[in-house]
């Protein structure tokens, strides 16, 4: 019987080495590269975050430049099933136009060991040299259980560690084995394991290994039982979900408010400051009004953005979010869709780019379509800076019950109505053009884990230096666009008329103001004015560029100390005409909830179903559904008399 | 003893099962025993979701939701019978 394994150590090659990490979903494969690379890639306590291959080097953590990990999806075996399965099997085979790796850690969660040796005795299978590194051995005896890396080290002839990577143990000692993956060697044992043809033959294998080695398996994590009881009791952990969201989206509005106050404050400041000092030219008011005042108003939400990705991140790291899609998967399964699609849907509700790469755990082409196509449905972080402008114009903060206020309520309806939408839309689409059976759902509920306070931090201002980023770059870029839209073209300054009255009329004789005019037959049923129709064109490249549109639209008609909502309701004390009734701005609300308004979005439904077909298919839907839904709104909410 | 063979769909109680076998082919019944629900296999029902679909096993040592649909394919009996 010839074996595949290696018994001997091999020649280093001339190159950089390269290490790939495998391991199943959610055994901590992606804490384990950020621990030895100093990357900050993103990991959560739920299958499925890491969806594509991801390099990196020793270089920050070990000074190291001789060896490359690569970081891969999750995988239950080597016989892949989904997109993000495939992309680490050809990894491993030498795909993608690189070489096989030189070697391979293979990642196994010591709270669950019997069910990660399996997966390493593939990887032998391919003739590549491996280690293992046991992860979680924190928690491992925690619950009592045991296990000695040495003695299973021994059983199976190649490099075993326990590490827990987000604490750094045993992080030392893995940089240094990667280094030189050609000195693994493996044993007839281990051979045994790679000659296994079927999983029941790998599982009886793994058993036979643990059986040689002096092991006490932990006991049930009596936390999850306990917290599972709880949270997914049929009505009290209903009711716990429901007041944790009402919650939060109240926070949005209460708590994050002085923060935001004092952000407004700055801009405008910072704004004022512009004008008074700088010489009154045409360059200080593109910096005043299109650059500070433009970006500014999406800035000053920085606030809500932190506080949303701190709840996300928080309910990702727990272990929560696989419990979410454990309820809901009957839902999803009446609509025609499976677990894993809800949670690429959850992902969006941070940005659905990331939520549709998320959709490559989905191995049935057709969910993932269906998917791909309905997760910009999901209120992603770009809407909230409009839903919170407008909101906080027209709806008023009278009290409902307890803390909670028809502005938090609205916000969460909001969040509601973009969910019914993505899984109404599923549903269609399954029965129609998508129909097709599904393939067998598994979902592993991993145990509730602490986050801990500095990860989350950390990942909040990942994102928050992200918002920032897109503030600075796409939103900045349009504003500036719009600013020279808004001012030109030029006329003579008129001397009857002061300088607010001249302002006004180049504003009124604009190329934008012109645009917009034209675009008022396909809004005049909602009853939006040129103002609202150059901020819609202006957000297909980003929603939050709607807010930036109307703060430079004020400023420069010089109404703007007075703040944008109070503008945009007419509430102002000087009795100016409202640009919105409160009818205009809940369709307003409703377009903004279904409109496909993002030009990354549209790129990447284009690069993963690998065509214009799909993107311009959900562009035209998705604002045909907005454009539809926002005039019904404006009928019932006018015949309501709002 | 009771050696009744049933399937995991139809367990409700936390008494541990033994799997008898995993009916079906081709790559569905493959993933199910890739992920552990192999012949032999201890098993025990944990709970139902909310909604009373899918339900929760717990399956060497780790956490599983199944649905129905999948739950039907793993034959049980009693372990120990």
């Amino acid at each position: 019987m010839t074996t595949l394994v290696r018994l001997r150590p091999t020649a280093p090659p001339k190159r950089p080495g390269r290490v790939a990490i495998l391991g199943a979903p959610n055994s901590g494969k992606t804490t384990l590269f950020n621990a030895l690379t100093g990357h900050r890639a993103k990991a959560g306590n739920y299958p499925g975050v890491t969806v594509d291959r991801r390099e990196g080097d020793l270089q920050r953590r070990f000074g190291a430049d001789d060896v490359r990990l690569i970081d891969l999806p999750g995988v239950y075996s080597l016989e892949p099933q989904s997109e993000d399965e495939t992309v680490a099997v050809r990894v491993l085979e030498g795909g993608f136009g690189e070489p096989a790796p030189d070697g391979v850690v293979v990642v196994v969660d010591a709270t669950t060991i019997e069910r990660g040796l399996p997966l390493l005795a593939e990887a032998a299978a391919l003739g590549l040299p491996v280690c293992v590194a046991l992860t979680m051995i924190d928690e491992l005896k925690a619950r009592h259980g045991e296990i000695d890396p040495a003695e299973l080290e021994r059983e199976l002839g190649v490099p075993v560690l326990g590490v827990v990577g987000n604490r750094g143990l045993g992080i030392d000692d893995l940089g240094a084995l990667v280094t030189a993956p050609w000195d693994w060697a493996g044993s007839p044992s281990l051979s045994q394991g790679a000659e296994a043809k079927t999983p029941e033959d790998r599982f009886g294998w793994a058993r036979a290994v643990l059986g040689a080695c002096r092991r006490q398996a932990p006991e049930p994590n009596r936390w999850t039982r306990r917290l599972d009881r709880f949270l997914l009791h049929p009505v009290i952990g209903s009711a716990v979900f429901l007041t944790f969201v009402a919650f939060f989206f109240q926070a949005i509005f209460t708590w994050a408010t002085p923060a935001m106050d004092l952000l407004s404050g700055l801009m405008d400041g910072l704004a004022d400051q512009a004008l008074a000092t700088l010489p009154d030219t045409a360059a200080t008011r593109l910096v005043a009004d299109g650059v500070i005042r433009g970006v500014g108003a999406v800035i000053v939400f920085l606030p809500q953005i932190v506080l949303l990705f701190t709840v996300i991140l928080f309910l990702e790291a727990c272990g929560y979010m696989a419990r979410a899609a454990f309820v809901v998967d009957r839902v999803m399964g009446w609509v025609g869709l499976e677990g894993r699609c809800f949670i690429a849907l959850l992902s969006s509700y941070a940005c659905a780019v990331p939520g549709i790469m998320a959709t490559r755990t989905i191995p049935s082409p057709r969910d993932r379509l269906t998917t791909i196509l309905v997760a910009p449905f999901a209120t992603c972080s770009a809407r909230l800076p409009v839903y919170l402008l407008l909101i906080a114009a027209f709806i008023p903060a009278d009290p409902v019950l307890g803390p909670f206020t028809w502005q938090g309520l609205t916000l969460m309806g909001l969040y509601f109505l973009g969910t019914g939408a993505a899984l109404l839309s599923a549903a269609v689409f399954k029965r129609g053009l998508l129909r097709g059976a599904s393939l067998p759902f598994y979902l592993e509920l991993p145990p509730y884990r602490l986050p801990r306070p500095s990860d989350i931090a950390l990942g909040v201002w990942d994102r928050g230096k992200l918002f920032l980023r897109r503030a600075g770059t796409i939103i900045l870029a349009v504003s500036v666009v719009l600013w020279f839209l808004l001012n030109l073209p030029r006329r003579p300054v008129d001397p009857e008329l002061s300088v607010a009255e001249n302002q006004r009329l180049v504003l009124e004789g604009s190329y934008a103001a012109s645009a917009g005019r034209l675009l008022e037959p396909v809004f005049a049923p909602m009853d939006f004015d040129w103002r609202i129709n150059v901020g819609l064109v202006a957000s297909q490249a980003a929603r939050e560029v709607m807010v930036a549109t109307l703060a430079q639209i004020y400023a420069q008609e010089g109404q703007d100390e007075e703040g944008l909502g109070v503008l945009l309701s007419g509430s102002g004390e000087d009795g100016s005409a409202p640009l919105l009734s409160r009818a205009s701005a809940l369709a307003l609300l409703v377009y903004f909830a279904f409109a496909m308004q993002c030009m990354s979005t549209l790129a990447v439904i284009r690069r993963e179903t690998g065509g214009w077909r799909w993107p311009v298919f959900t562009f035209a839907y998705m604002n045909g559904l907005a454009w539809l839904s926002a005039w019904l709104t404006f009928i019932l909410a006018s015949a309501a008399g709002a | 003893m009771d050696r009744t063979l049933a399937d995991v769909a139809d367990a409700s109680d936390g008494r541990l099962l033994e799997i008898a076998e995993v009916t079906g082919t081709g790559a569905d019944s493959r993933r199910l025993r890739e992920i552990g629900f192999c012949t032999g296999a201890p098993v025990r029902f944990i709970r139902r979701a909310p909604l009373g679909d899918p339900a929760m096993y717990e399956l060497r040592g780790a956490l599983l939701s199944l649905r129905r649909s999948e739950a039907r394919r793993i034959r049980v009996h009693r372990a120990g019978a």
